[in-house]
């Protein structure tokens, strides 16, 4: 049987079980859109192609399968830029598919032709741009196995119009043939051996855990791990879920607004066991004095990220999931009472917390919406002051539960992020905690949660500035604030234009019944707290500065 | 320290692109470039001369390992090896400096390929210090223009670097 080029990329799609795509028509995806009117995947129209890209982001790191985004050529592909980046920096598994040109004028910088797979290039896993039909179902098996596999992360298929049009013989791919791509799974058994060593060696070991956890589904395993051994467990912002906050040994967050008690820890730590983690400079401070009395152990499955900012001692390379169970095959239990006994003095002395003087404080907003969801609710946030706030009074417990954007800080990443979190996983209460200027930047997805009647909640927490940036300039640039003083629309009335609820709070009275308000309605919900404008994110480590001197 | 690094490639159209720009985005420094076709014709064979100390080099080659069209990659300068560029020079000749020069050629066992009323155009192989050497000898005659093609690089005996072997090693593994 013959299919047009479209046709064979959306069986193809079917036959990768894609139930759902974020796009944006236009020009040299009219073949594909047509394709599309027939088949059996839901089709989610997003307002700008970057909330495309960040709601295909948000619904791959809910449910675990690959998020999948669509564009025309030139500035529909240019517009999912920040989006493929922004899951490159945290390992998402992303399909973009984007129109081009005909080949027959590509090259000539003919009407919306821009070099997206050149464009791309370094903030994908790997590209394609497809030269004839016959190649579509092969490159889309290919593409899907790369971003899956291994460290996920974004795959771009680039799609000439006349590739899309031009009809062809479909037949299903068989075996990959992918000789130069061989992720892996098991790490190998010497440096299993080496690691268990040291770990017994230890007296203070820490185990500080990244978003590979998550993304491995290593959950279980750490936790069983982290017992086995009696070590205290400190996450990444990426690895917040991947162990239970609420457990005693759990540190919470580490780096420059993470907890005292974590950063402690890692500082006075004798081995470090560094589980699906990169060694960001977020989390390390002054890399010469981070760890530096400790032994380090480094699990990953990206070789790449094993000796790329630190020093490791022992190497152990492999998916953590597989890693975790291999080591805990050779370990004995083991008990370190005198190092959790301080760890417990440090969490007593030196607890998160703030100076709660009852007026509505951004902090006490996050932990009402953590008392009234249970710790149950799905969150994503935008990038700024109320991110941190969020990493730091909701305690996650869950993996996939907090979905945020970590390595690349894209402010309007929430909004479009919840709406994919919430397409893909329906029964969930989904919050996006937001800041006033983060939420502007893909205000227009508020028009598809409410098109599509995705019951996303939107928190915005509203202090009238760029409130990191505001903080920075407060402690490093003598409070002279230089264009982070922010005039706002109403968002009440905005919310209620987009056909969404819309709530103000500006008392503390009102927090509680509001928010339980916002939880039960079946709609969309934008929330405006006017929060204290100049409350800054507390502790923090200074840029460059070691983990051990923290402010606040 | 400077490494020849030997890289097998899926001939697949973007994969220079790919490996110069990952070259400039880390911040590597590419000493020289080669590339051509292998004895597989699906295969191209890259030899890239880096510079740089031991962690440089092994971020290089795991970074290079990441693009999924990379098979293998070899440090031929750990292994006993041949180098080898070859050069075009463009001399300026009066007739005063011809003999000179065709003695020249003579002893780096060059080869005078062009010549022109007020040029000889010469090509030279060999290894990086007789190539300096012979553009050094040149040099006050007025070289008019010169084309490298960077090294390529061959272990020596009948160890090889090709897929067949690559995949052999990984079975045996």
């Amino acid at each position: 049987m013959n299919y047009s080029g479209a046709e064979i990329l959306i069986k193809s799609l079917e036959a990768e079980n894609v139930d759902t795509i974020f796009g944006y028509p236009g020009g040299q995806v009219l073949p594909i859109y047509d394709a599309l009117y027939d088949a059996d995947i839901r089709h989610i129209l997003c307002r700008h192609e970057q909330g495309a890209a960040h709601a295909a982001d948000g619904y791959a790191r809910a449910t675990g399968r690959p998020g999948v985004c669509l564009a025309t050529s030139g500035p529909g592909a240019t517009n999912l830029v920040t989006g493929i980046a922004n899951a490159h920096m945290d390992s998402v598994p992303l399909v973009a598919i984007t129109g081009q040109v005909p080949w027959s004028l590509l090259g000539r910088d003919s009407f919306q032709e821009a070099d997206i797979t050149g464009i791309t290039l370094p903030i994908t896993k790997h590209s394609y741009l497809v030269r004839d039909p016959s190649e579509l179902a092969r490159i889309v098996k290919e593409a899907f196995y790369i971003a899956t596999t291994g460290r996920p992360g974004p795959v771009l298929i680039d799609i000439p119009k006349d590739v899309s049009s031009t009809v062809n013989e479909y037949i299903v791919p068989e075996e990959l043939h992918l000789p130069g791509y061989k992720p892996v799974s098991e790490a190998d058994s010497w440096q299993v051996v080496e690691a268990a060593k040291a770990i017994a060696a230890s007296e203070r070991p820490v185990i500080y855990a990244g978003g590979g956890v998550i993304i491995s589904g290593a959950h279980e395993e750490l936790l069983r791990f982290a017992e086995l051994l009696m070590a205290p467990v400190a996450t990444t912002l990426m690895g917040l879920g991947g162990f239970p906050g609420t457990h005693p040994l759990s540190l919470g967050m580490l780096g420059m607004h993470g907890t005292k008690y974590a950063n402690f820890a890692v500082c006075e730590c004798d081995l470090l066991i560094a589980v699906g983690a990169r060694f960001d400079d977020r989390v390390t401070g002054k890399l010469e004095t981070f760890a530096h009395e400790a032994k380090v152990i480094h699990i990953d499955i990206d070789p790449a990220e094993i000796g790329k900012n630190v020093r490791v001692d022992i190497p152990v390379n492999g998916d953590v999931k597989i890693v975790l169970k291999q080591l805990m095959n050779v370990l004995q239990p083991r008990l370190g009472e005198a190092w959790r006994e301080k760890i417990q003095m440090w969490k007593k002395e030196y607890p998160i917390d703030f100076c709660d003087n009852r007026e509505l404080k951004p902090q006490a907003v996050i932990r009402e919406i953590y008392r009234q969801t249970g710790g149950d609710a799905r969150i994503t946030t935008e990038v700024g002051q109320h991110q941190m706030w969020t990493a730091q009074y909701y305690t996650f417990s869950k993996p996939r539960s907090f979905i945020s954007s970590g390595g690349l800080g894209t402010m309007g990443y929430g909004m479009p992020a919840a709406i994919g979190v919430q397409a893909g996983c329906p029964g969930d209460t989904v919050f996006d905690i937001a800041g006033d200027g983060s939420i502007q930047m893909n205000i227009q997805e508020l028009c598809t949660a409410v098109n599509y009647e995705l019951p996303i909640n939107v928190a915005v927490m509203d202090n009238g500035f760029l409130g990191m940036v505001r903080q920075w300039q407060e402690l490093f640039y003598n409070r002279r604030y230089s264009q982070t003083k922010l005039f706002n629309p109403d968002f009440v009335k905005l919310a209620e234009a987009y056909g969404a609820e819309g709530f103000r709070v500006t008392k503390r009275s009102e927090l509680a019944p509001v928010l339980e308000q916002a939880i039960r309605s079946s709609k969309p919900v934008m929330i405006d707290f006017m929060v204290e404008s100049e409350e800054n994110v507390m502790p923090m480590v200074p840029p460059g500065e070691s983990l051990s001197k923290m402010l606040g | 320290m400077t490494h020849t690094l030997a890289v097998l490639v899926e001939n697949t159209p973007g994969i220079l692109a790919r490996v110069a720009g990952l070259f400039s985005r880390r911040g590597f420094n590419i000493d020289s470039l080669a590339v051509g076709r292998s004895e597989d014709p699906g295969i191209s064979r890259m030899t890239i001369v880096v510079e740089g100390d031991d962690s440089i080099l092994e971020q290089v080659t795991k970074q290079l390992h990441k693009l999924i069209d990379v098979i293998k990659i070899t440090d031929v300068t750990r292994d006993d090896f041949v180098d080898r560029e070859l050069v075009m020079i463009k001399v300026n000749t009066e007739t005063s400096t011809r003999a000179e020069i065709m003695q020249l050629v003579d002893i780096f066992r060059a080869r005078i390929v062009d010549v022109g009323p007020k040029s000889l155009t010469i090509e030279v192989t060999g290894y990086e210090s007789k190539i300096n050497a012979f553009e050094n000898s040149l040099r006050p005659f007025g070289i008019l223009e010169m084309v490298r093609t960077g090294k390529v690089a061959m272990l020596r005996g009948f160890k090889s670097i090709t897929i067949s072997d690559h995949q052999k090693r990984e079975e045996t593994n």
